[in-house]
């Protein structure tokens, strides 16, 4: 009977994330499939029906012309190979800085390590909208950053420092390295010191007791921060809207475009799935398979 | 004191060895935490081939002793040579040692062969050479079958020859054991301390083994060294610490013992009053210490004769008291006995289950007679 009890309690602790995930995740994913494949119509909603009567029976419609259409256009391609690029140079970028900090916060005293976690956790107490708008601030031709170059005399006029590839960079680095650096931190945490001992004692200097015992060790941190980073860098809106090229589109961009301006409901949902298909399927696959791996390693 | 034992724990060179120079020297290591001194100004010498075991309870310092000779903690005084170089300023990776960990500490990505190989691999062998080395040791180990699991997947016993066998490949000349056997169940146990003993005289490499394990340290080691509260209390072979402790604190350490406080009464012919025995003590020996001064003397328990009457004790006047047994305990191959005896005080005897039936033992509550010969009794002043 307890046994019994204890059953259904689990059921319903993994049943509450899972009918969230059901009701918030999936149903929606569903809609928006639907709608990239209807027809877009200008009337309201913005697209015609997937199912029509025909005779008595409901037939789905499919229409393909929205993803065949991204592919016509060039824009479409190079923003989302645009977004890759940005997402991928951002996460090795917040990963070269993220390791050495999650690395000295790991090896830190124990009161220094929570005031250090707590640094790193504090400027999530505003807005991320404000702190990129700060951003804005320090790079703008007659901002902090170009005003003390040019005061210094190392330059005469200012770099063009906003709207660039590198002011996108110094947004998503900037906003998204606590999500390196936690999870980071939380495996290095755990590393057994007796190994690096170990190694010591067998004729291994400090660096190569790092590239082959820490570093393989601490795999499922790199790739649990890399994919907080990742993910939702690709699909960015705020960052390049603000702080970007206006040339180049990131693809998060050109997703709220097509839904707000274009009002393309269609092809703005083609896109997200496009997103979805390219990134999180894989992205799970991979995630799944580092499960096992690890389970099999305990 | 006895007269051999002080020249044991005063100079570290001992008789056998003054003619060697010491392979280890520690000299006058004091290792600080905060103000907790948990190695203080430790002297002590171990020679080529020896299995040396520092054996002391938990907080003793030994383990800190250790981590010195192998370079994770350094000296706040005193010197360590290692085959007559000063390792001030060696880090552990550039030491000839090689220690085996308590947790073995193997790496959990890694196979058993990686594993042992890890050493080799750092003093840039060839491929080749490094196969043939982590085979030949393995194979020693009895684990050459096991080459290509990982850690996770031995039994502890498995893990324990693979740890052995990844410090061993480096043929280092001195080994550091962290507590090697305590992970290990009983009959394991038994059965790996041999097999260390083999190997280590096969190899010829010097053994230091830490352990809280008296019984461990006695199998093993030739010399020990007993450690309290940072400092060496004694060194010497089992047999001297076991038969003659320096003082109290080995006495009670090492084994089971009897010990009661007297006063001498003739120096010269090795006389005790003790009050607290109820009876005279006689020891076969001229004491060192003055009369009426108060020392301690100490009987092993299965160095005490049981009788029913006091016929049976050869009309002995001294080393005799009578008692009440007041427990028994049965433990196969001996029995413990516990004896009030007339001062109140309890005694512990144990006796060999010679007859397997027990129509002829000594049962509880009978009234025996307890004595031992002058050689047995350990008068200890400190």
């Amino acid at each position: 009977m307890a046994q019994l009890d204890n059953r259904a309690g689990r059921r319903l602790v993994a049943g509450i994330p899972l009918f969230w995930l059901l009701l918030f995740f999936f149903i929606p994913f569903v809609i928006v499939l639907k709608i990239s494949f209807s027809e877009v119509r200008l009337a309201m909603p913005p697209y015609a029906p997937l199912f029509q009567w025909v005779q008595g029976v409901p037939t789905p419609k499919l229409h393909f012309g929205n993803y065949a259409f991204l592919f016509t256009d060039p824009l479409y391609v190079s923003s989302y190979l645009y977004s890759l690029k940005v997402a991928a140079v951002s996460t090795i970028c917040c990963l070269l800085i993220g390791y050495p900090m999650a690395y000295a916060i790991a090896h830190a005293g124990p009161t220094w390590r929570n005031v250090l976690l707590m640094m790193i956790v504090l400027p999530f107490w505003t807005s991320f909208l404000l702190r990129v708008y700060a951003w804005i601030g320090l790079l703008k031709n007659n901002g902090v950053i170009n005003n003390v170059l040019i005061y210094l005399g190392i330059i005469h006029e200012p770099l063009p420092l906003l709207q660039s590839d590198f002011a996108v960079y110094i947004g998503i680095v900037y906003s998204y390295l606590p999500f390196m650096i936690l999870p980071l931190y939380a495996n290095l945490e755990k590393h057994d010191n007796t190994l690096l001992e170990a190694a010591a004692d067998l004729g291994a200097n400090p660096m190569t007791a790092f590239m082959r015992i820490t570093l393989p060790q601490s795999v499922p941190g790199i790739i649990a921060g890399s994919l907080l980073v990742f993910i939702p860098a690709v699909g960015e809106y705020v960052v390049p809207s603000l702080l970007g090229r206006t040339d180049q589109l990131m693809i998060g961009r050109v997703l709220s475009d097509e839904f707000f301006e274009n009002r393309d409901w269609p092809v703005a949902s083609s896109v997200a799935i496009l997103i979805l298909l390219a990134l999180v399927i894989p992205i799970m696959l991979f995630q799944h398979f580092q499960r096992r791996e690890l389970e099999v390693q305990k | 004191m006895s007269a051999q034992l002080q020249v044991d724990t005063q100079s570290p060179t001992g008789r056998e060895h003054s003619a060697v120079s010491a392979f280890v020297r520690i000299e006058n290591v004091t290792k600080k935490f905060g103000d907790f001194a948990a190695v203080d100004t430790v002297s002590l010498d171990i020679y080529q081939g020896e299995i040396f075991c520092l054996l002391g309870g938990s907080g003793s310092g030994k383990t800190t002793l250790l981590r010195m000779l192998a370079g994770f903690e350094t000296p706040t005084a005193g010197k360590i040579y290692i085959d007559g170089q000063d390792m001030s300023t060696i880090p552990p990776y550039e030491r000839r040692v090689n220690m085996m960990f308590q947790s073995y500490a193997l790496f959990p990505h890694m196979t058993v062969e990686k594993n042992v190989a890890f050493g080799l691999e750092q003093e840039k062998l060839s491929r080749q050479q490094i196969r043939a080395r982590v085979g030949e040791i393995l194979e020693i180990v009895k684990m050459g079958s096991f080459l290509g699991r990982k850690p996770h997947q031995l039994s502890g016993g498995q893990r324990q020859r693979v740890a052995l066998a990844r410090a061993l490949v480096k043929r280092p000349k001195l080994l550091l054991l962290d507590e090697p056997l305590a992970a290990l169940d009983r009959k394991l146990r038994e059965h790996t301390q041999f097999e260390l003993i083999n190997i280590q005289k096969r190899l010829g490499v010097t053994f230091i083994v830490v352990t809280h394990d008296q019984e461990e340290a006695m199998t093993l080691s030739s010399r020990m060294g007993v450690m309290n509260h940072g400092k060496i209390a004694q060194v010497g072979t089992p047999a001297a610490i076991y038969e003659s402790p320096a003082t109290k604190f080995v006495a009670d350490f090492i084994g089971s013992v009897n010990m009661f406080e007297g006063r001498v009464l003739e120096e010269g012919a090795g006389r005790i009053q003790s009050d607290e025995l109820g009876c005279v003590v006689a020891v076969d020996r001229k004491l060192n210490c003055a009369r009426g001064a108060t020392v301690w003397t100490a009987v092993r328990p299965e160095k005490i004769n049981m009788t029913r009457t006091l016929e049976e004790q050869h009309g002995l006047r001294e080393n005799v008291v009578r008692g009440r047994v007041t427990e028994i305990a049965y433990m196969g191959d001996v029995s413990i006995y516990l004896v009030q005896i007339d001062s109140g005080k309890t005694v512990r005897v144990t006796l060999p289950n010679i007859m397997r039936d027990a129509e002829h033992r000594i049962a509880r509550d009978e009234t025996v007679y307890l004595s031992w010969h002058g050689s047995s009794p350990v008068v200890l002043t400190e």
